[in-house]
C-alpha cells in the first residue's frame, strides 16, 4: 500500500513548521513581557524567520539538479520555484517586522499578536507557494487572507483602519467564493484536486469546452481579486490607505509574491492545456490593469493610496509575463519571478521612508508631508529618490532589470503592440513618481522636526537599498537564480 | 428519489436567495438553517449519511444557534436600505443572468442527458477518517492553524482597549 505520508514529507514542510512554532511562541512569550519590552516580540519573530530562511537555503543547495520532491500524495511540492518564492516571502516578512517595531510604539498598538499574525500569514504564503493541490492552495490562501484582514484592522481606535478591514474582508470573502466556485468546477471536470491530474484531464477534453471555460474564468477572477488586477482592484486603495502603514507595506509585497507563485502554479501546471484561452484573458486584464493603475496614480494626494495604484500598475506588468509564457516562452515566467524579487525590495524600501513620516502628532501619509524632505533629512530624500527611480524602472536600479525582462519576453514572442504600450505606461509612471520627487526636493519645508529613526528601520532601509542597487548593477547571480527557480515548472 | 432531489434543490436555492434578500437578520439566519438542512437531505440522497449528520449537528445545530443568539443579543433591527447604485441594477442584473445562462449551457453541453454518472464511493465515518488523516493530512493540519488564526483575530479585534 502506498504510504501517504512519511518522514520525508514532514522534513519538506520543516520551514513552515518552524515559523508556526515561533508564532505560537510569541503568543505565549508576550504575556511575560513588560510594556516597554514588547520589542522583544519582534526579535523572536526575526529569529523564527531566520530559522525558516536557513532551512530553505539548505533545501535550495540540495535541490540542485533534481525535479523537486512531491510529498503528501502530490499535494505539496518542494522544488526550486517554491524555495525561491518562500525565501522572498520570508525576507519581505522579516523586513516588515524590522519596519514595524518603532511604528507600533508610535501608534500605541505594540501587541505580540501583531507579530504572531505576521508569521502565520507567512506560513500561509509559504504553503501557497508549494501547494499543488486545490484544497491545500485554498486553505493556504485563506490563512494568508485572514491574517491580512485582522492586521489591516489592527488599529482598533482608528475608524479608517476599521473601515479598511471591513471592506477588505467583504471583498476578500466574495473573491474566495468565486475562486472556490472555479475550483469546484475543475474538480468536477477532472475528478481530482491535484494540479497535475487536472492538467492531464483538461488536455484530453474535446476542443470547444464551455464547462472548463467557466471553471477557468471564475477561478482566474478569484485570483485577479487577490493580486488586485483591474476590474477586481477596488479594495486596494481603500485597504492600503486605512491599514497601519507597516501593514500596507506588508500586503503590497509579500501576499503579491505568494499570490503570483500560486498564479504561476495554476496557469503553468494546472491550466496549461488551456493556455490559448487564458492568454487572451490575461492580455485584456493586463492592459486594463496598467491603464487604470498608471492613470489613477497621477491624481492621488494620499501617499498610501498612491502606492495602492502604483501596486496595481506593477501587477499589470507582472501579468504581461504570462502573455509571453502562454506561447511557451520560459523567459516570460523568469521575468515575473525576477520582477517579484525586485519589487519586494524597492517597494518595502519606499514604505520604509514613508513609515518614518509618522509621528505622535502627525499621520504623515499625504504627499505634502514629504515636502522639503531634502532640507530636513537629505539622506532620507536620496534614499526615497533611489527607490522611486527603481519603481519607475530607470537604470542602473533593480526596477529596470525587472521591466527589461518583461519587455524582452514580450518582444521574443512577437507581442510588439503590448511591449510598446508597456513602455508608454512606464513613461507615465515616471511622471507620477516624480511628483513625489518634486515635493521632496523643490517644495518649501512645512516643519523642521528632525526624523527619529529606530535601529530596525535603519537595517531594513540598508538591506532594501543595497539590494535595489545590487540587482540593478550586478544582476547576473539573481537572473541565474530566477532561471533555476523556473526550471522545474515546464515539463 | 430524483423528485426529492429536485424539490430540495429548488427550495434550497429559494431559501438561499431569501437569506440575502431579507431585511431582518433573524429571518436571514432562519433561512440559512433551512438551506443547511436541505443540503443535508441532498447529502443523504447521495449516500453520504455521515456528512449529512455532521451538516445538521455542526452547521444547522451549533453554528446557526450561535448566530441566532448573537443576532438576538445585539438586538439587530431591520437593515436600513442603502443608496442603490444605478449601474449595479442596469449592468449587474443582465450580467448575472448572462453568467447563469452560460453556466447552464456549459453544464448542458457536458451532460446532455441531464444527469451525471453517480460516483461509487464509501462515505462512512471510517472512510472519511482515512481520507482526512491520509490523503488530506496536510490541508487538515493547515486548517488547524487557520482556525487558531481565526480565534486570535477575533480576540485581537474584540478585546477591551487598555
Amino acid at each position: 500500500m502506498y504510504a501517504f505520508f512519511q518522514r520525508a514529507d514532514y522534513l519538506a514542510i520543516k520551514p513552515e513548521i518552524l515559523v508556526t512554532m515561533f508564532a505560537l511562541a510569541i503568543l505565549l512569550f508576550d504575556f511575560l513581557l513588560e510594556k516597554r519590552d514588547k520589542w522583544m516580540n519582534a526579535l523572536v519573530a526575526l529569529i523564527g524567520l531566520g530559522f525558516g530562511a536557513a532551512q530553505l537555503t539548505m533545501f535550495w543547495s540540495r535541490l540542485g539538479e533534481g525535479a523537486g520532491y512531491k510529498g503528501f500524495g502530490g499535494a505539496f511540492t518542494l522544488d526550486t520555484f517554491a524555495v525561491y518564492a518562500k525565501l522572498i516571502i520570508i525576507i519581505a516578512t522579516g523586513l516588515v517586522v524590522l519596519l514595524s517595531a518603532k511604528y507600533l510604539e508610535v501608534e500605541g498598538a505594540n501587541f505580540g499578536e501583531y507579530y504572531a499574525l505576521l508569521l502565520f500569514a507567512a506560513v500561509g504564503m509559504m504553503f501557497l507557494a508549494s501547494g499543488t493541490d486545490l484544497i491545500v492552495l485554498f486553505i493556504a490562501l485563506e490563512l494568508m487572507a485572514l491574517c491580512e484582514y485582522v492586521l489591516t484592522g489592527f488599529l482598533r481606535g482608528s475608524r479608517r483602519s476599521n473601515e479598511a478591514a471591513v471592506k477588505f474582508f467583504l471583498l476578500g470573502a466574495f473573491s474566495s467564493g468565486l475562486l472556490l466556485y472555479g475550483m469546484s468546477l475543475l474538480y468536477g471536470i477532472a475528478g481530482s484536486t491535484n494540479l497535475a491530474v487536472i492538467s492531464r484531464r483538461l488536455a484530453e477534453r474535446p476542443s470547444p469546452d464551455p464547462l472548463s471555460w467557466v471553471a477557468m474564468i471564475t477561478l482566474l477572477a478569484g485570483i485577479y481579486f487577490k493580486v488586485a488586477a483591474v476590474p477586481f482592484h477596488q479594495w486596494t486603495p481603500d485597504a492600503y490607505e486605512g491599514a497601519p502603514t507597516s501593514i500596507t507595506a506588508f500586503i503590497s509585497v509579500a501576499p503579491k509574491v505568494a499570490s503570483f507563485a500560486f498564479f504561476i502554479r495554476i496557469l503553468i501546471e494546472g491550466l496549461w492545456p488551456m493556455r490559448a484561452e487564458w492568454q487572451l484573458l490575461t492580455i485584456g486584464v493586463a492592459v486594463a490593469t496598467m491603464t487604470l493603475g498608471n492613470l489613477a496614480a497621477i491624481t492621488q494626494t494620499n501617499i498610501k493610496r498612491f502606492f495602492g495604484y502604483s501596486t496595481i500598475s506593477h501587477v499589470g506588468y507582472l501579468l504581461l509575463g504570462f502573455v509571453a509564457a502562454a506561447d511557451g516562452n520560459r523567459e516570460g515566467v523568469t521575468a515575473i519571478v525576477i520582477y517579484l524579487l525586485v519589487y519586494a525590495f524597492m517597494n518595502l524600501g519606499a514604505f520604509g521612508v514613508i513609515i518614518l513620516m509618522r509621528r505622535r502628532d502627525l499621520i504623515g501619509d499625504e504627499i505634502d508631508d514629504l515636502s522639503g524632505l531634502m532640507t530636513r533629512a537629505p539622506g532620507m530624500a536620496i534614499l526615497m529618490l533611489i527607490f522611486l527611480l527603481s519603481l519607475a524602472g530607470i537604470p542602473p536600479t533593480a526596477g529596470f532589470i525587472g521591466k527589461y525582462f518583461i519587455f524582452l519576453s514580450l518582444i521574443e514572442t512577437g507581442h510588439y503592440t503590448l511591449a510598446v504600450l508597456a513602455v508608454g505606461y512606464a513613461v507615465v509612471a515616471l511622471y507620477y513618481y516624480f511628483r513625489i520627487v518634486v515635493a521632496m526636493f523643490m517644495k518649501k519645508v512645512p516643519d523642521t522636526v528632525p526624523i527619529a529613526m529606530g535601529m530596525g528601520v535603519r537595517v531594513a532601509l540598508g538591506v532594501t537599498l543595497v539590494m535595489t542597487l545590487l540587482i540593478g548593477i550586478y544582476p547576473q547571480p539573481f537572473i541565474a537564480m530566477a532561471r533555476e527557480a523556473v526550471r522545474p515548472l515546464f515539463l | 428519489m430524483e423528485i426529492l432531489f429536485y424539490i430540495c434543490a429548488a427550495v434550497s436555492v429559494l431559501a438561499a436567495l431569501n437569506v440575502v434578500l431579507q431585511r431582518t437578520p433573524v429571518y436571514s439566519a432562519l433561512s440559512l438553517i433551512l438551506v443547511l438542512c436541505l443540503l443535508a437531505v441532498i447529502y443523504l440522497l447521495l449516500g453520504a449519511e455521515f456528512i449529512a449528520v455532521i451538516q445538521v449537528i455542526v452547521y444547522a445545530g451549533a453554528i446557526m444557534v450561535l448566530f441566532v443568539f448573537v443576532i438576538m443579543l445585539l438586538n439587530a433591527g431591520r437593515e436600513v436600505p442603502s443608496e442603490r447604485s444605478r449601474l449595479a441594477r442596469w449592468l449587474g442584473v443582465p450580467l448575472v443572468i448572462a453568467f447563469l445562462l452560460e453556466v447552464l449551457w456549459a453544464v448542458w453541453n457536458q451532460f446532455p442527458s441531464g444527469t451525471a454518472p453517480a460516483a461509487d464511493f464509501d462515505a462512512g465515518p471510517a472512510a472519511i477518517g482515512h481520507l482526512l488523516f491520509r490523503n488530506y493530512v496536510l490541508p487538515f493540519e493547515v486548517t488547524s492553524v487557520l482556525i487558531l488564526v481565526a480565534i486570535l483575530g477575533a480576540v485581537v479585534l474584540a478585546k477591551k482597549e487598555e
